[in-house]
């Protein structure tokens, strides 16, 4: 039987359904990898409680999985600690970034839309801090939709949550 | 009786019909962006039925799974709150009917992230995160709307006239409730009933709209005793599975 450690690394470069550029390990969805035998299971995250792409991945683990001939596999979901955007690593932000979609901006621990005040959100094109909100909610359910007012271009925000 | 159960399938059965209320804006939004925030709050809503719909069926083991909870019970057997079964109405109500939900939600989610069951508390501390980002969307727009024009501020006040008599059931106890309050498992609404009103009393003042004075509270829903509304959605909702059984995507 594999090592907990040579099965993480068979999944963690699986990518993203939605946003091919990261991995599912970088936006923190695998909380725990368990080898009980020839058993495993995969406990996972969802980012959102309604997030459609939780299956594809559900099923992109079992079929890498199946390939390195582990066919008694678990995966189950695991609510707590909630999911945040505080887990992305500095260099999987880089790569939202250049792939044409702001990274959450700072940590949650930011309250500060809280009082009303609005993070600015640098446009991922020209670097513009002269961005606007067009929409809270945008092409999936982790994005909002945000435009240059520089640039012109419309952009999608990964919310910060 | 399975108190658990009773709590668990309540909570489920409140997400589910407001998701669904919300999904059947899909396509009809005023306009693209607002389309996109009502499927993006359906989509959360029907993750958090999900989740607790999937852990009643386990609670109640009985052979029942989350799909026949939600597909094959009848409306008397359903026990959400009669607010969110309301239909949708015009946008203005539909928002007023949100915001309502969503200023509950984060005061009552934040507390049963509290609670002692384990399933439910966790369920719970990712719901709060979604909700209070639903909370912002609703409440500006009840701004927008009641400081708006005129005929959006009476949209918005009317809504309030009608939807306000079904708010007394967000604070109902019952014996289920107050069983599992003790054990530290529900949520004593009460407890944080003042800090709800004082909040959207905030809200209705700074969109210069007024809730109505005296109200008799409806109530009925968590005995399955619903508003005319409820079948029309769940005939439309259950259809397939109820033609097709076991059908699969």
């Amino acid at each position: 039987m594999l090592s907990k450690e040579k099965i993480f690394d068979l999944i963690k470069e699986i990518p993203d359904p939605e946003i091919p550029v990261i991995t599912i390990s970088e936006l923190g969805v695998i909380r725990d990898v368990i080898v009980n035998g020839e058993n495993v299971e995969i406990k996972i995250t969802p980012t959102y409680s309604g997030c459609p792409a939780m299956q594809q991945m559900e099923n992109d683990i079992k079929a890498v999985l199946k390939q390195n001939g582990i066919s008694d596999l678990k995966i189950t979901t695991v609510y707590s600690p909630a999911w945040t955007t505080d887990w992305i690593p500095e260099e999987a932000k880089e790569k939202l970034r250049k792939y044409g979609i702001a990274p959450p901006e700072k940590t949650t621990e930011d309250k500060s839309w809280l009082t009303g005040k609005s993070k600015i959100i640098l446009c991922p094109r020209c670097k513009s801090k002269n961005t606007k909100l067009i929409s809270q909610f945008g092409s999936t359910a982790c994005k909002a939709l945000y435009q240059c007012q520089d640039c012109l271009e419309p952009f999608d925000y990964f919310k910060c949550i | 009786m399975n108190h658990l159960f009773t709590y668990t399938l309540r909570l489920a059965d409140n997400a589910l019909v407001l998701g669904q209320r919300l999904s059947e804006w899909t396509g009809h939004g005023p306009f693209l962006e607002e389309d996109l925030a009502l499927t993006n709050i359906a989509l959360d809503t029907f993750g958090t039925a999900t989740s607790l719909m999937e852990y009643a069926a386990k609670v109640e083991d009985k052979g029942r799974d989350a799909d026949a909870l939600a597909y094959r019970r009848n409306e008397r057997e359903f026990t959400n709150i009669l607010l969110v079964e309301q239909a949708n109405g015009d946008y203005a109500k539909t928002i007023l009917r949100q915001v309502l939900v969503d200023a509950y939600n984060v005061l009552f989610y934040t507390e049963l992230a509290k609670s002692k069951d384990e399933t439910i508390a966790g369920i719970a501390q990712k719901a709060i995160k979604e909700v209070s980002y639903h909370y912002r969307h609703s409440s500006s727009w009840v701004i927008r709307f009641g400081d708006g024009t005129e005929e959006s501020h009476n949209k918005i006040q009317d809504a309030l006239n009608e939807l306000w008599r079904f708010t007394g059931e967000l604070f109902e106890q019952d014996e289920t409730e107050l069983t599992l309050i003790k054990q530290g498992i529900a949520v004593d609404s009460k407890a944080f009933q003042s800090k709800w009103e004082k909040q959207l009393d905030e809200l209705f003042a700074k969109a210069t709209i007024k809730k109505p004075e005296t109200v008799f509270m409806q109530t009925g829903g968590r005995k399955g005793i619903h508003t005319e509304h409820l079948g029309y959605m769940l005939s439309e909702m259950q259809v397939l599975p109820r033609m097709l059984p076991d059908a699969k995507w």
